[in-house]
């Protein structure tokens, strides 16, 4: 065991992946000479050369389908899109072509590669550069997407999706690279669609899932330590795979929830979890259903504008006074 | 264009020194076989045999099989959604094809795909794509892989005409060239995108030029001479197996058709159709060229056609008597499971 941020983790398991597979290679803009936009590829150019560790030119819809079609002939790319927002212009490669090969060519070849990315607001960097866009890839069927919280699940879902035979989005998130964790040692991998609850609890169910998870998890330690409530929290970790049974079995047993999320509302992940609820535990349930979610605009980038606009603790502990079961007021 | 009269001139041109004639023959029946096939499924889509679109290779018989001749048989093709021939071309059983359009088990992409999407990994044909310019990103990865693995095999990617203004033309050629991918862009320039003619839609009409500004070598080509389109392709794939150099060709062909089999092509000037299908039948043409080097005669041509006639039936045959995939296989493929072999192991390195 051994404490280290969400960045090391990362860059330590594709250092370990590349030494560990030969067809496991890098590539996304910047990810070389200038060793990342957000450093996790630091010094793996040195280490491992320009023909594991490639720089791309600013061209996203060419580079993951060039990585698509490496993929397609048995290599394992990794691809670095610098933030989700630019994922947009590789949308075609993703959602037309890696999504749809095994399937509408029959089962006849794969396509194992790990488009990694973070979303993610809060840096004043305005309405094109601040956006929580992971749902458009969780409604696609033939892609998985994982959205680790800490730096331990960080470590085992990247490993587990570099082995994955299919297109992996490996969400990250920007506030999240600097968040220390303890971090187990060897060679472990966590299975994708394995939600887990990170704090157990009576009273009521927070959902959530990447940089949403980790901030549920303060809310709900603090609030049991200030006023008794006892909070369970469900990290999700895997949106596609959705472990449907944890969230269910959790909602039985305390009876109310919150979905908190950082994309917007409406059709958001949050969405879906509900559905989910309402069909394995309707009966179960003492209070609506609620939702936590970044308010919809454009992100505004005056400071003030954007703390009004994104959730996060306030939002969540407000939700939580406002659905905890009376007796515990 | 003045193409035209150099296709004339070209499509009357003496058989050159040196062919081998069964090589020759093999070509004339290979290309009358994809025409008939191509008549049959026009049929077959209208007795509604076949669903969704249908785009056919009809006119561009010699730029197909010119451009399968120039490759190995290992080398890896990526086509646009107007395939059937170059399936055909790279292998794939008529059968395997007519079946597919059909959407049964038996198809080459086992009838998840159909007319747009075939598939064999066996042969290294690794699909016909439908959103245009899609091909192109993928086909440049493949090649990545190839280069990455110091492999021999090249990759050929086949495109219509209008694919070469959109985005992912330009991202995958600047992509080929700075990483030096052993990679041809095969451009069939028929003249009109659906409707929309080649000078309406490209700054440049004679895509070739486009090479350029990727400081690239490209050619541009008769489509309905198969030795000259061959003869390019050589050429080119002798660059990137070589070389590692990527490079493009242009082949002007001519469309007989709409742009699908439900395109009534009133855009064009009929009577002009009508001309240009004799003026520019490539397979015509390489009768005319075979009889005229006594390499073949008028009995021996019959021969070809009856084996062809034959050929397409036994495909349709096949087609009408195979199973529709079983219900319970909605959701296989999804999703590869980890026991699942990738091109890597499967292929031979």
């Amino acid at each position: 065991m051994a404490e280290m941020t969400y960045r090391q983790a990362l860059h330590d398991t594709l250092r370990e992946e590349l030494l560990r597979d030969e067809n496991v290679f890098l590539l996304g803009e910047e990810i070389g000479t200038f060793e990342g936009s957000y450093k996790i590829t630091a010094g793996l150019l040195h280490e491992f050369g320009p023909r594991r560790v490639v720089d791309t030119p600013i061209c996203e819809n060419g580079f993951v389908g060039m990585a698509t079609g490496a993929a397609m002939l048995g290599l394992r790319p990794i691809v670095e899109i610098m933030t989700i927002n630019f994922i947009i212009l590789a949308m075609d490669q993703i959602v037309n072509h890696a999504a749809k090969i095994y399937y509408m060519f029959g089962g006849q070849c794969p396509v194992p590669m790990v488009i990694r990315t973070p979303g993610g607001g809060g840096q004043q960097l305005a309405a094109t550069h601040s956006q929580n866009l992971e749902v458009w890839f969780a409604h696609v069927p033939g892609l998985k997407v994982v959205a680790p919280s800490t730096p331990a699940d960080a470590r085992g879902m990247l490993r587990t999706a570099v082995r994955d035979n299919n297109p992996v989005i490996f969400l990250e998130n920007l506030a999240l690279y600097n968040v220390k964790g303890d971090v187990p040692d060897g060679d472990y991998t966590i299975s994708f669609g394995q939600a887990k609850v990170t704090k157990e609890g009576r009273d009521l169910t927070v959902i959530s899932y990447s940089r949403m998870a980790a901030v549920a998890l303060d809310v709900a330690r603090r609030i049991e330590q200030e006023n008794g409530l006892s909070i369970e929290v469900v990290d999700v970790r895997s949106l596609r795979p959705l472990d449907s049974e944890t969230i269910v079995n959790s909602v039985k047993k305390t009876n109310r929830a919150i979905v908190f999320e950082e994309d917007w509302l409406s059709f958001g992940v949050g969405a879906e979890i509900v559905s989910r609820i309402q069909e394995g535990a309707f009966d179960y349930l003492d209070a609506p259903i609620k939702r936590v979610a970044s308010v919809e605009v454009p992100l505004p980038y005056s400071k003030p504008l954007e703390l009004a606009a994104l959730t996060g603790a306030k939002q969540l502990v407000e939700a939580i006074q406002e659905l905890a079961p009376r007796r515990r007021r | 264009m003045d193409i035209t009269r150099k296709q004339q001139a070209a499509a009357q041109a003496p058989i050159p020194e040196g062919e081998d004639r069964e090589t020759l023959l093999r070509y004339y029946h290979d290309m009358l076989l994809i025409r008939r096939f191509e008549e049959k499924a026009g049929e077959m889509y209208t007795r509604a045999k076949i669903g969704g679109y249908c785009h056919l290779n009809l006119g561009e018989e010699a730029t197909i099989i010119g451009f399968c001749e120039g490759l190995e048989p290992d080398d890896y093709v990526y086509t646009n959604y107007r395939e059937h021939g170059y399936a055909i071309g790279r292998g794939i059983l008529p059968g395997a094809v007519m079946a597919e359009l059909f959407g049964k088990e038996t198809g080459a992409s086992r009838g998840r795909g159909g007319s747009m999407h075939l598939f064999d990994i066996n042969r290294h044909f690794m699909g016909g794509y439908a959103i245009v310019g899609g091909q192109v990103p993928l086909a440049t990865g493949a090649a990545f892989a190839l280069a990455y693995r110091d492999a021999h095999e090249i990759v050929a990617c086949q495109m219509g005409e209008g694919t070469t203004n959109g985005g992912a033309f330009f991202e995958s050629l600047n992509l080929a060239k700075i990483y030096h991918l052993p990679i041809v862009y095969f451009v069939v320039n028929n003249q009109y995108g659906m409707g929309l003619r080649v000078e309406q839609g490209s700054a440049v009409a004679e895509i070739y030029r486009k090479a350029c500004a990727f400081d690239m070598e490209s050619w541009r080509v008769d489509g309905t001479d198969v030795l000259a389109v061959r003869d390019i392709m050589r050429q080119a794939a002798k660059l990137a197996r070589e070389r590692h150099e990527p490079s493009l060709v242009e082949a002007v062909s001519f469309r007989f058709r709409g742009h699908s089999v439900v395109d009534p092509d009133r855009y064009r000037d009929q009577e002009q159709v009508k001309a240009g299908r004799e003026a520019h039948d490539p397979i015509t043409a390489f009768a005319a060229r075979l009889q005229a080097a006594s390499l073949v005669d008028e009995q021996g041509l019959q021969q070809i056609e009856q084996q062809v006639d034959s050929e397409v039936e036994q495909a349709v045959q096949f087609a009408d008597q195979s199973p529709d995939p079983p219900l319970d296989t909605l959701f296989n493929y999804i999703y590869a499971s980890a026991e699942t072999e990738s091109a890597s192991t499967e292929g031979g390195e």
